[in-house]
């Protein structure tokens, strides 16, 4: 990759996002737009996976609402991500957490504390 | 000025991530600057253009008739030049240079470049063709199939797809959307992608 892409990449990346992996519980805060008022959407979960593509890193966070399992997908650098704040560190033997999909109950959310 | 046009070397691609949280996938050209080396005129040479050098070198390094010709025009040697047809009223002289800055975000580009060239290739890869099966006790994996029918019409119709050299063309891709220029790197960004491997020339017209 050229030097200017690397340039022109990391003038896009924020420089206060917490280093964030699979397995984490983490709280994502994100600007929500609904005609002029904005406001801020809290959302908890685990993350699923982390895709890393420099300034396009995103990570894939899984809660469960009602019992039906949710993901949603977040830019880490997007300006519409205000801030991410882990709660717990998980530890993980994979670097993708697509078992949790078919887990049901109280083994679904459960992730070993990294520490 | 009347029309706008430039000489850019491919840098590569990225996305852009504006205020409004979207990505933009763009590709960023190292636009010029570029000099221009003659002009044409309809009375001297019965058509209008302009001609621009790209990418500064030592006059030695070019060929002999070459040299001769940057001399007369005493605007030094370029390694690329690249002729643009517009009409007459495209107020630039000779000597002038253009810079990435003569393109503003939100207006339209065509770009024009040599496509990677991808040699003989089958008739899948150049011309979408379906596979046989692989497996099976097939032996039809990547064949062209058939090329026509039997006694009527007796011969291949013209312009039937085959095998043969693909790529290496000359492509223009037409309205593609200026989303930044950085006029102190002389960057342009253009939405989408442009024929071409880096550190391609491309010539880079206003739409």
């Amino acid at each position: 990759m050229s030097l200017t892409i690397q340039e022109i990449e990391k003038d896009q990346m924020k420089k206060n996002v917490p280093s964030v992996s699979e397995g984490d519980t983490v709280v994502v805060s994100k600007i929500i737009t609904e005609g002029k008022k904005s406001r801020i959407q809290k959302y908890e979960g685990v993350v699923l996976k982390k895709q890393n593509t420099r300034s396009r890193t995103q990570i894939t966070v899984r809660k469960v609402v009602d019992k039906i399992g949710v993901e949603k997908t977040f830019l880490l650098h997007s300006p519409l991500v205000e801030k991410i704040e882990v709660i717990k560190r998980g530890k993980t033997r994979r670097a993708r957490l697509y078992y949790l999909r078919k887990r049901t109950g109280k083994k679904a959310t459960r992730i070993k504390s990294a520490d | 000025m009347s029309k706008k046009f430039l000489l850019g070397k491919k840098i590569g691609m990225t996305s852009l991530i504006t205020e409004d949280g979207e990505v933009i996938p763009v590709t960023v050209i190292e636009a010029g600057p570029c000099k221009v080396v003659k002009i044409q005129t309809p009375e001297r040479d019965g058509y209008s253009s302009v001609l621009l050098g790209f990418v500064s070198i030592d006059e030695k390094k070019v060929s002999k008739p070459l040299q001769g010709f940057f001399k007369k025009q005493k605007v030094g040697a370029y390694r690329i030049l690249s002729e643009f047809r517009t009409d007459e009223q495209h107020g630039v002289e000779v000597g002038q240079d253009i810079s990435a800055t003569t393109f503003e975000p939100q207006t339209k580009v065509n770009v024009r470049g040599r496509t990677i060239g991808r040699g003989f290739a089958g008739t899948i890869k150049r011309w979408n063709f379906r596979r046989g099966p692989m497996t099976h006790g097939s032996k039809s994996h990547r064949i062209t199939g058939s090329i026509g029918a039997g006694t009527t019409p007796g011969r291949v119709l013209k312009g039937k797809k085959m095998a043969g050299r693909y790529g290496n063309d000359n492509v223009t891709i037409r309205n593609l959307a200026v989303v930044k220029v950085d006029a102190s790197k002389n960057l342009l960004f253009v939405k989408g992608a442009v024929p071409g491997k880096r550190n391609g020339i491309l010539e880079i017209e206003a739409a």
